[in-house]
C-alpha cells in the first residue's frame, strides 16, 4: 500500500493495486460521518462495438445495454441488493456515463459489511430473462421521462448534431425499440468484456482506517478466481473534426424558448498531463469568455438574451469532446448569431488580460477546495481522471501553471466555425 | 456525543447560530429571512433577494462585484427561497475558501462578512429607491422563472397538485409569486418593502466552518446591527377534510403520465408523533426498499420513479410517480393498497428496523454538508421549537408499530393530480 501525501490540501490517499488488477484508493476524511466507495469500470455508453472476451470478431451490442446492465447488476438470485444495503443502513445507487458504470454506497454505520455487498454484488452477476423482460418495462419509463425533459434533449440534440459517427451521439439508455432486443446472454457478454477488475477502480472516502479496509479489500480479492485477461478491444468509426450539422431546432410543449451552442473538441487523443492541462485551459478560456464577471455575460443579460440559466460546459473523454454554451433565452437565433460573435472574436489576439487570467485562476482554485468538502465529487472525479491517465489532486498546480499565451493559443485553435452547432428548443405551435 | 454542536446567541435584531467544525475546506455563511406567506407580499419577496445579490453600492456594476467574488478565490454569493409550512424564506449564501489551504495565506472569513454586510445593508440606492436598470432586469428574470416551472413537468405537477390541494390556503401560493404581480413593482415600492422586511422578518445568521464563536460575534456585532422585533407566526390554518378525495386531470402534450397525490398527514415538526410520521414515511415511499418503490417499480413495472416525501411544518405528504397515460388506474389502485396496508399495520419488523437504519443514515449525511446542517437546524426557527438532533435520532429509534399505525389512521387523502396526454381522452 503507498501512501500520497498532499501538504496544501491536509489530505492523505492511500493506494494499491490487487494481484488481480484492482485499483484500490482509500481517502480518510476526518470529521465526516458518511463513508462513500464507488466501484467503477471502464464501461460506457460508448462502448458498443467490441471484440467479446474469448472471440474474434468485433459485435455491435444493442443502444443502452451497459446502462441497462447496470440496472440489473442489482437484481439476484435471492432478491434486490438495494434491500441488503438498506437493511445495512446504507443507501446504494449506480449512473451510467458515456464512458463509465459506477455502482455506489453511502453509509454511516455498517462499513466493512456494506463494502463487501458492493464488491461482491458487482462481482456475481445473475442475470434471468425474467427479470431482463421486467426491467424494460421500468427502464422503458425512465427512457420517456427524458424524452419530456427539454434540456436533456437540447443537450443530446447538440451532442447528434456535433457527431457523424461516434456512438456518443447515442442516448447513453437507448430507445424502447433498442432495449427490446436485449437478452440475458448479450447482458453476460457485455459483463465478460467489461467486469474484469483490471478494467475496475475501487474508491473509498470516509473516517476510515486505511490499512484495515485495504486488507479487508485484499482479503476479499483472494477468494475470487480471476484469468489474466487480454487487453479490451474496442472500435470507434473514423470521426471528423468539423461538426456533422450546423443546426437543429426542436418542437416541444414549453413555453420559454432555449438555445444552445456547441464546439466541437480538437486533441480528443489526449491522456495524462495533456489532456488535464488543455481541459483546464479550455475551462478559463469559457469561464473568462462568459463567467458571471465577464462583458459578455452583463451585456448578454442587461439584454434580456439570456437569464439565470445561463452556462457552459466543457467535457472532453478519450474519441470525444464538446465545448455547450447557451440556456433559456427570448430570442434563440439572435443568441446563437451573438455567441458565435463573442467566440470568433477572441481569435484576434488580446482578448484577456493577465489580470482577468489571475482572477479566473484564483475562481477556479476556489471551486476546486469546495470540491474537496463533498466525498462524492472526490469519488467519482478521481475515478474519471485515472481512468484518463490524469490525477484529480493535480488540478491546482497545473492551473497555476497556464499562462495568457496557452488560453490564447488555445481560443485560436479550437474556435472555428466549422466546429459550432446549434440545437434549439421552440415552444410547439 | 452530540452528533452536532450548534451555539446559538441572541443579536441585535437576529439569532446567530455558530457550528464550530474542521471538517471543511470552506467557511460557510447563511443569513435567512422568515416571514408569513402572504399574497400581497411573496412577489416582491421572491425579487428583492435577486436584487440584492445583484450589485451593491461599492459595486454598482454586476461586473465589477463578481470581479471581486473571482478574486476571493471564488467566493459563492447565491440567494434562494424556500417556502416551509405557512412561511416564505429568502436566504443569503456566502461560500469562502480556508485560506489554511491555499498557498496564499490572506484572511477570507472576514471579507465574507463585510460582502455579506455590503450586499444586505447598502444596496444600490438612488434616494428612496433602488437602481432602475437592476429592477427592470431582475424583474424579467424573475418572470422567465415563474415561466419556466411550466416546462418542467415533474416540478409542474407537484405546483399543480398543491394549488388544487390547498386552494384557498396560504399554502398554495408559489414562491417565486405571481407573474401579474412582477409588473407593478417599481424601484420605489420594493425599496420600502426592502425597509419593512429587515424591520420585520425574522433574521437568523449561521456560520459553520472552521471558525471561533468570540471571533464570528465580534464580526456581526460591528457588522449587522438590527432592531429588535417580534417576529410574526402564523397559525397554520384549519385543515379541512374535504369529504371526497379531489381528482383532478390536466391534458398536456406529454408522453409520459404525471401522478401526484396529496395526503393531509395532521402531523407537524414539534409534534410528537412527528418522528413516528418520519418513520411512517420511510416504510410507504421515502427509499427504494420502501411500499412504493417495490409495487410500484419492482414488481408491476409501472414507473421508474414512485416515492413520497413529507411536508413538515404544514402537515402534507406527496407521493410522485411518472407513468404510462394508460395506467394510471392502475397505479392509483396500488397506492391505495399500500396506504390501506400502512394503516392495517401490514409491514414487517424488518422493514421498521431497515427504515429506521436508514433514516438515522439519512439525517448524519445531510450534517457532512453545510448546507444539509443548516436546513435540519432550521427546522427549529421555523417551529419555534428546541429539538436537538440526537434527540430527534434516540427518538426515532424507539418508535413502535402501534405508533405507525396511529399515524397511518390520521393520514387522509385529499387530492390527485395527473398530468396526462392527449392521447389517452381519444
Amino acid at each position: 500500500m503507498e501512501k500520497i501525501t498532499f501538504d496544501q490540501l491536509q489530505e492523505e490517499l492511500y493506494h494499491e493495486k490487487m494481484s488481480n488488477g484492482l485499483n484500490v484508493y482509500i481517502l480518510p476524511k476526518k470529521g465526516f460521518n458518511k463513508t462513500f466507495a464507488t466501484f467503477t469500470t471502464k464501461y460506457g455508453s460508448v462502448d458498443n462495438t467490441f471484440v467479446p472476451l474469448g472471440k474474434n470478431e468485433y459485435v455491435k451490442v444493442p443502444d443502452g445495454i451497459a446502462h441497462f446492465l447496470e440496472h440489473k447488476l442489482f437484481e439476484k438470485e435471492e432478491g434486490d441488493v438495494f434491500q441488503q444495503f438498506s437493511r445495512q443502513g446504507a443507501s446504494a445507487n449506480a449512473f451510467t456515463s458515456f464512458t463509465r458504470t459506477a455502482y455506489l454506497f453511502s453509509s454511516t454505520s455498517d462499513i466493512e459489511k456494506n463494502l463487501e455487498t458492493l464488491i461482491d454484488f458487482v462481482q456475481e452477476p445473475y442475470f434471468s430473462e425474467k427479470t431482463v423482460e421486467k426491467e424494460k418495462g421500468i427502464i422503458g419509463q425512465e427512457i420517456t421521462m427524458y424524452d419530456d425533459n427539454p434540456d436533456w434533449r437540447l443537450y443530446f440534440g447538440l451532442i447528434q448534431n456535433l457527431y457523424q459517427n461516434h456512438p456518443v451521439k447515442i442516448d447513453i439508455a437507448g430507445t424502447i425499440e433498442s432495449i427490446s432486443h436485449i437478452t440475458k446472454d448479450w447482458l453476460y457478454e457485455c459483463y465478460n468484456s467489461f467486469y474484469h477488475p483490471s478494467n475496475m477502480l475501487l474508491f473509498i472516502v470516509g473516517p476510515v482506517d486505511p490499512e484495515s479496509f485495504m486488507n479487508q479489500v485484499r482479503e476479499n480479492q483472494a477468494k475470487k478466481d480471476y484469468k489474466d485477461m487480454p487487453e479490451i478491444r474496442r472500435q470507434f468509426k473514423q470521426e471528423p473534426a468539423k461538426a456533422a450539422e450546423k443546426k437543429q431546432v426542436l418542437q416541444m410543449n414549453v413555453q420559454t424558448s432555449k438555445c444552445l451552442v456547441g464546439i466541437k473538441a480538437l486533441h480528443v487523443d489526449q491522456s495524462g498531463n495533456e489532456m488535464l492541462k488543455n481541459e483546464l485551459t479550455m475551462n478559463v478560456l469559457l469561464d473568462l469568455l462568459f463567467g458571471k464577471s465577464s462583458e459578455n455575460y452583463n451585456q448578454l443579460y442587461n439584454e434580456g438574451l439570456v437569464d439565470e440559466t445561463f452556462s457552459y460546459d466543457y467535457s472532453q473523454e478519450f474519441g470525444f469532446g464538446f465545448a455547450m454554451i447557451g440556456g433559456d433565452t427570448k430570442d434563440p437565433d439572435l443568441l446563437a448569431e451573438r455567441l458565435e460573435k463573442m467566440l470568433i472574436a477572441t481569435k484576434s489576439g488580446n482578448a484577456f488580460t493577465q489580470d482577468q487570467l489571475e482572477r479566473a485562476k484564483k475562481k477556479k482554485i476556489g471551486a476546486f477546495l469546495r470540491s474537496i468538502n463533498s466525498p462524492e465529487y472526490i469519488a467519482n472525479q478521481f475515478t474519471r481522471y485515472a481512468f484518463n491517465e490524469m490525477n484529480l489532486f493535480d488540478v491546482v498546480p497545473t492551473l497555476e501553471n497556464i499562462s495568457l499565451h496557452d488560453v490564447q493559443s488555445l481560443a485560436e485553435e479550437v474556435i472555428s466555425e466549422e466546429r459550432f452547432s446549434v440545437c434549439q428548443i421552440i415552444p410547439k405551435k | 456525543m452530540d452528533a452536532v454542536t450548534e451555539k446559538t446567541t441572541d443579536m441585535n435584531g437576529f439569532n446567530l447560530h455558530v457550528i464550530e467544525t474542521n471538517k471543511f475546506k470552506t467557511n460557510t455563511i447563511v443569513w435567512r429571512m422568515k416571514a408569513p406567506l402572504t399574497k400581497e407580499d411573496v412577489t416582491k419577496r421572491a425579487l428583492l433577494p435577486y436584487v440584492l445579490q445583484s450589485s451593491s453600492a461599492k459595486y454598482p456594476q454586476t461586473t465589477t462585484l463578481r470581479s471581486y467574488l473571482d478574486e476571493l478565490y471564488g467566493a459563492m454569493l447565491f440567494v434562494d427561497l424556500a417556502k416551509k409550512g405557512e412561511y416564505h424564506i429568502m436566504s443569503f449564501t456566502i461560500e469562502i475558501a480556508n485560506e489554511k489551504f491555499l498557498s496564499n495565506p490572506s484572511p477570507l472569513l472576514k471579507k465574507g462578512f463585510e460582502l455579506l454586510t455590503e450586499i444586505l445593508t447598502k444596496p444600490n440606492v438612488r434616494g428612496n429607491a433602488f437602481d432602475k436598470e437592476t429592477i427592470e432586469n431582475e424583474k424579467r428574470t424573475l418572470k422567465s422563472r415563474i415561466q419556466s416551472v411550466f416546462d418542467d413537468k415533474m416540478r409542474y405537477s407537484n405546483v399543480r397538485l398543491l394549488e388544487e390541494m390547498c386552494k384557498g390556503e396560504a399554502y398554495a401560493i408559489q414562491v417565486n409569486g405571481e407573474a401579474a404581480d412582477v409588473d407593478v413593482i417599481t424601484p420605489e415600492n420594493l425599496y420600502d418593502y426592502y425597509q419593512k422586511a429587515f424591520l420585520e422578518d425574522e433574521m437568523d445568521l449561521y456560520v459553520i466552518g472552521d471558525v471561533k464563536e468570540e471571533e464570528v460575534k465580534k464580526f456581526v456585532l460591528e457588522l449587522l446591527p438590527f432592531e429588535n422585533r417580534s417576529p410574526k407566526t402564523v397559525v397554520n390554518q384549519e385543515m379541512r377534510k374535504k369529504e371526497e378525495v379531489n381528482e383532478v386531470k390536466e391534458q398536456q402534450d406529454v408522453k409520459q403520465g404525471k401522478l401526484n397525490m396529496g395526503y393531509r398527514t395532521n402531523i407537524v415538526y414539534g409534534d410528537e408523533d412527528y418522528f413516528a410520521l418520519q418513520v411512517f414515511n420511510g416504510i410507504f415511499g421515502g427509499f427504494s426498499h420502501s411500499k412504493l418503490f417495490i409495487n410500484v417499480r419492482e414488481k408491476a413495472s409501472l414507473a421508474y420513479y414512485a416515492a413520497s416525501r413529507l411536508e413538515s411544518h404544514k402537515g402534507l405528504m406527496m407521493v410522485m410517480s411518472g407513468i404510462d397515460l394508460k395506467n394510471y388506474n392502475q397505479a392509483v389502485g396500488i397506492i391505495h393498497e399500500q396506504m390501506e396496508a400502512m394503516k392495517n399495520g401490514d409491514f414487517t419488523d424488518q422493514e421498521l428496523a431497515q427504515t429506521k437504519a436508514v433514516i438515522q443514515n439519512q439525517i448524519l449525511e445531510t450534517i457532512d454538508t453545510a448546507r444539509g446542517l443548516t436546513e435540519i437546524l432550521y427546522h427549529n426557527v421555523v417551529a419555534h421549537t428546541e429539538i436537538k438532533l440526537n434527540t430527534w435520532l434516540t427518538e426515532m429509534q424507539k418508535i413502535t408499530k402501534d405508533e405507525i399505525v396511529a399515524v397511518a389512521k390520521k393520514i387522509h387523502l385529499d387530492t390527485i393530480y395527473f398530468l396526462t396526454g392527449t392521447e389517452a381522452a381519444k
